[in-house]
């Protein structure tokens, strides 16, 4: 229970009646909040909308309209929506730079495995080269200058 | 885009919703058209004509476009979401920029681990040049290809020319590629957009 009249109602120089509907979310210690949002929406706005929401939603509600007057306050030209736009650019801007690192690991994963395929070539058909070679020097008791 | 409806025979969406003589020099008819009522209905909705008024005269002429613009789409945020509006969009987009930037941190950890790999790098003409074994020829004798040095990663050099939202990348990540990789770093030009749009963006944290 408030004492005394809300934010609201001092602001408007009238009396806080017992159900104000702002008296909840405008107490009379903060009075910069009521004035941000009566300065962008004004009194009547404001209280049109908190009455056509539930009860339990508006004190969030409140506390988005405040946000939003300040940032209007802050930025009378573009408001939050510079920083929507922002925020969609940077969106835009991590997603690129993912699918490129994505990328660059499937190449690198690429090279690990021709490497290893490198190191580990096909052991069997190689093995049988060597085999036929030896074979072949063998029979003949010549082996080459270069098989030691 | 403004347009001058004050100098056709028709209203402005702002004097027709209003009722009332849409007079020549009227504040809203270059940014109300009469074809596009709600934008005006939403506008006067959650904002308030004179309200609107008001703050359409505290600006230069050219900035009002813009700010119609901003308070239009507000407006139409907050009639689509009375609770949240805007604020909710914003809750929204925070949040998947950080779930993809976790998604980027994690990927450029793989990056690394595959960059600073041991493994050697494959030579010039990768398989034709390596001999089978048991003929005496050692690798050695090949002549491997030195890479060229690639100083930064290309994410490395966006998050730390971008700031922001974004959280600085550790110096210490210098690494080299054992591979040349497959196109020329022509990120930079996106890179430096990106930067400047990113830049100024730590407003309204949640």
């Amino acid at each position: 229970m408030i004492s005394g009249r809300c934010a609201a109602c001092k602001s408007q120089r009238r009396k806080c009646p017992s159900d104000c509907i702002f008296s909840p979310y405008f107490p009379p210690n903060d009075p910069q909040r009521f004035a941000c949002v009566h300065r962008i929406y004004g009194c009547s706005n404001v209280g049109k909308m908190l009455q056509q929401m539930p009860v339990q939603m508006r004190a969030q509600a409140v506390d988005t309209l405040y946000m939003e007057a300040r940032w209007r306050i802050e930025d009378p030209v573009y408001g939050c929506v510079k920083l929507i736009s922002q925020l969609h650019q940077n969106l835009n801007d991590t997603e690129s730079e993912l699918a490129k690192v994505k990328a660059l690991i499937a190449f690198h994963k690429l090279q690990i495995s021709q490497v290893n395929e490198l190191h580990q070539p096909d052991l069997d058909a190689s093995q049988s080269n060597v085999e036929q070679f030896q074979f072949n020097y063998s029979t003949q008791n010549h082996y080459p200058w270069f098989i030691n | 885009m403004a347009s001058s409806s004050s100098s056709y025979s028709s209203p402005c969406a702002a004097c027709k919703f209003l009722r009332r003589k849409c007079m020549p020099g009227c504040i809203f008819a270059p940014y109300f058209p009469p074809e596009e009522p709600q934008k005006f209905a939403h506008v006067h909705k959650i904002f308030g004509a004179s309200n609107v008024t008001k703050l359409l005269n505290e600006l230069l002429p050219h900035q009002r476009e813009d700010a119609v613009n901003s308070l239009a789409y507000e407006a139409e945020a907050r009639v689509r979401d009375p609770v949240y509006g805007c604020v909710g969009a914003i809750s929204f987009l925070q949040r998947q920029v950080q779930r993809l930037q976790k998604e980027l941190d994690a990927a450029n950890a793989d990056l690394l681990r595959y960059a600073c790999n041991e493994l050697p790098p494959p030579p010039a003409n990768s398989l034709s040049m390596v001999p089978p074994p048991g003929l005496g020829i050692t690798p050695s004798a090949l002549q491997i290809q030195q890479l060229p040095q690639r100083p930064r990663s290309t994410t490395m050099e966006y998050i730390n020319g971008g700031g922001g939202l974004y959280r600085q990348f550790p110096a210490s990540y210098n690494y080299s590629l054992p591979y040349t990789i497959p196109w020329a770093d022509t990120a930079s030009d996106g890179i430096d957009e990106g930067a400047a749009a990113g830049g100024g963006g730590g407003g309204g944290t949640l």
